[in-house]
């Protein structure tokens, strides 16, 4: 399953609850959810901890608009909007955790 | 006209929700009517100052540049948090305008010292 977080992991659970209930598979971060991708933060070890059992992904563009592209943590692949659809395409299902 | 002091508290990251674009607006209002205008940034709020919005990929408007244009309008009391910062691997030579870094408690100090609070 591709799993999609679109919150800010400081301000709201979306990402913990992602990580603790969905089985192996792929994470997205998009939106304010790209916060978690970045090094020095706290997401980043929820993340890293994380890599052995989820694809990471994160939204190029929403990392661009908010100034932490060039902050992108390893273990994290930048894709564009093409790459977001063929993700969606790619897994059979997809969940948002809004 | 009496003039009061307006503190916008801003607790949310920029462009995930229009909160940090709102209360700039409301920030240029308050200075357009002459008022004693603060900023407060703390949580996730503190991400709105992070330099370097690249906005063109999510075509979205870029407000980076309006953070720098408030000392134009005697807007020059921006206030952040250190714990927040701190928690999300910045420092002050990460953000696009020059701002007072203090504590929570002292952050909590200014806040008691306004007339009007506005929560973004």
């Amino acid at each position: 399953m591709l799993n999609i977080v679109n919150k800010s992991p400081l301000d709201r659970g979306s990402l913990d609850s992602c990580l603790q209930s969905a089985e192996p598979g792929a994470i997205l971060l998009i939106e304010d959810g790209v916060y978690a991708a970045t090094r020095g933060s706290a997401g980043e070890a929820r993340l890293k901890a994380a890599a052995g059992k989820f694809k990471l992904f994160a939204l190029g563009p929403d990392m661009e608009a908010r100034g932490i592209a060039d902050r992108a943590m390893d273990g994290v692949t930048l894709i564009d909007y093409a790459g977001f659809v063929d993700l969606v395409a790619e897994y059979n299902t997809c969940q948002s955790w809004l | 006209m009496t003039i009061k002091k307006f503190m916008m508290v801003n607790r949310k990251a920029p462009y995930g929700t229009v909160y940090a674009l709102e209360s700039l607006e409301v920030v240029l209002i308050a200075a357009a009517f002459e008022q004693d205008v603060s900023l407060a940034f703390l949580d996730d709020g503190v991400y709105q100052l992070k330099k370097g919005h690249q906005t063109k990929g999510v075509e979205m408007k870029a407000f980076e540049k309006t953070y720098g244009a408030l000392e134009d309008y005697d807007v020059t009391k921006l206030y952040v948090d250190q714990e927040s910062l701190a928690g999300r691997g910045l420092t002050a030579d990460d953000l696009c305008v020059p701002v007072e870094i203090m504590s929570r408690a002292d952050l909590g100090k200014r806040m008691e010292e306004q007339d009007v609070l506005l929560s973004f």
